[in-house]
């Protein structure tokens, strides 16, 4: 026994399994129960981060510009990022002043929507990573604590709702979207302000593009096809009056109070490359 | 030490791979899992035990970016890499089909895995849909990449194997 040397002693690989086994189903539990992920792995992640911010930054948009010019790529992409922000914030006060020629009244309604969420503080950021697998429609932002992120913070694109952060590091966050499987937003369909819960589905979404809604209450039946869904006061994590995307189908449900559909978001969220993240958190007075 | 090194650069590149720029090639929104590759591949290559800790280590950096649940992609490589290593002494690297069956399969049960904890347990009953859009999909996807991945991996393992004896030699016997 005493010749074996340190280098040499060898744990089964049995044994090996049934402890790392063990430790998995440890972790798994304990994230699940202190709803914590990642944990100090984060720190490890966000150091690990710097080539993949790299990666996607030249290989990602290599792919989708690639006849754009190379050698200015990396000088313009600094400024690309302030001047993207400014046209989104432009493009929003034009629709605002556009919005306020007319004299419709849920037309009024949908101005003040919008001025409310072009008050709100927002940072750019880049998406630089998807879900491994294709279940999940998670995905990576290149924004973390050092810019001031924080978990439930909402993320936008363009004019609608992209997700919401849950978790976040050092340099990076974590989005999930609201087409995930397992997201779901308390929405109001903005002309009745009738809430509806809207989630997330891989099935519709990889289907039609789409993503479903249910627990309408329209007993004046005033909701139709093309109507705009933002989301809802009654939320506890989403900030008031974001557009999430238009009503596409409306069916009424079995038990004959409560409706049920498909929504068209208003993110094109196979292309989507940068986001804004609303700084601000909702207020619900715990 | 040499082994180690350019085991988990290989990870950690797949993992970027898969998660970057892969994700922009994707075919109506799947993309192939390279890591079950790398998993599998070092599974049948290299035994239970390096395919076990491969597969671990693949599913912890998924784990650390993408999980919900901390420890759920760990397990799972890990046991694709464990069982892959009861093929290492059917495992000759002139043939081709039993890596091609072996990575297939690990991608199969993979996602299956995914389907019946993350989906079938939040009651989403259609796997007939699931089936033919995710995972079938993704695993052509993925049997397509591993024809050249697959060899990359072959030629980097025959090279530090080549190494390794060669070390053996001059410091041995």
């Amino acid at each position: 026994m005493r010749r074996r040397s340190k280098s040499r002693f060898n744990i089964p690989t049995k044994y090996l399994l049934i402890a790392l086994t063990v430790i998995c189903i440890v972790a798994m539990y304990v994230s699940f129960a202190l709803n914590l992920s990642g944990g100090p792995l984060n720190t490890v992640a966000g150091v690990v981060f710097g080539p993949m911010q790299r990666g996607i930054n030249s290989a990602g948009t290599w792919m989708s510009d690639k006849a754009s010019n190379f050698k200015q790529l990396n000088d313009v992409m600094a400024e690309n990022e302030e001047l993207r922000a400014q046209v989104e914030q432009l493009t929003e006060e034009l629709d605002a002043i556009k919005l306020d020629e007319y004299e419709l009244n849920n037309l009024r309604e949908l101005l003040e929507l919008d001025k409310q969420y072009s008050d709100y503080d927002k940072t750019a950021a880049y998406v630089i990573g998807k879900d491994a697998g294709n279940w999940f429609e998670n995905f990576i932002i290149d924004k973390g604590t050092n810019d001031g992120i924080e978990v439930d913070m909402n993320v936008i694109a363009g004019s609608g709702l992209v997700g919401i952060v849950y978790d976040v590091g050092p340099n990076y966050a974590k989005v999930r979207s609201i087409i995930d499987d397992s997201s779901q937003v308390y929405g109001m369909v903005l002309n009745t302000s009738d809430n509806c819960v809207v989630s997330g589905s891989l099935q519709s979404m990889n289907r039609d593009q789409v993503i479903g809604f249910s627990d309408l209450k329209d007993t004046d039946q005033k909701v139709h096809v093309g109507d705009a869904v933002v989301t809802s006061n009654v939320s506890s994590k989403y900030m008031e009056g974001i557009l999430i995307g238009y009503v596409s189908t409306i069916t009424e449900d079995s038990n004959h109070l409560t409706k049920s559909g498909t929504i068209t978001p208003t993110v094109d969220f196979e292309h989507l490359q940068q986001v804004l993240v609303i700084m601000e958190k909702k207020e619900t007075g715990e | 030490m040499r082994r180690k090194i350019s085991v988990a650069l290989m990870i950690v590149i797949c993992f970027f791979l898969q998660t970057t720029l892969f994700k922009s090639l994707s075919f109506s929104s799947i993309s192939p899992n390279l890591l079950i590759i790398v998993t599998a591949s070092f599974g049948f290559m290299r035994g239970q035990k390096e395919g076990m800790f491969i597969g671990f280590f693949s599913g912890l950096l998924v784990d650390a970016f993408f999980a919900n649940v901390f420890g759920f992609y760990a397990l799972l490589y890990m046991y694709v890499g464990w069982v892959n290593g009861f093929f290492k002494k059917h495992f000759f690297p002139d043939d081709i089909a039993l890596p091609m069956l072996l990575i297939s399969g690990s991608d199969f049960f993979y996602n299956i895995t995914i389907y019946f904890f993350r989906f079938l347990f939040r009651s989403r009953f259609s796997f007939g849909f699931y089936l033919l859009h995710i995972i079938i999909p993704e695993l052509v996807y993925t049997l397509l990449i591993s024809i050249l991945l697959y060899f990359v991996i072959l030629k980097i393992n025959q090279k530090l194997e080549e190494i390794e004896k060669r070390s053996a030699g001059k410091f041995g016997s």
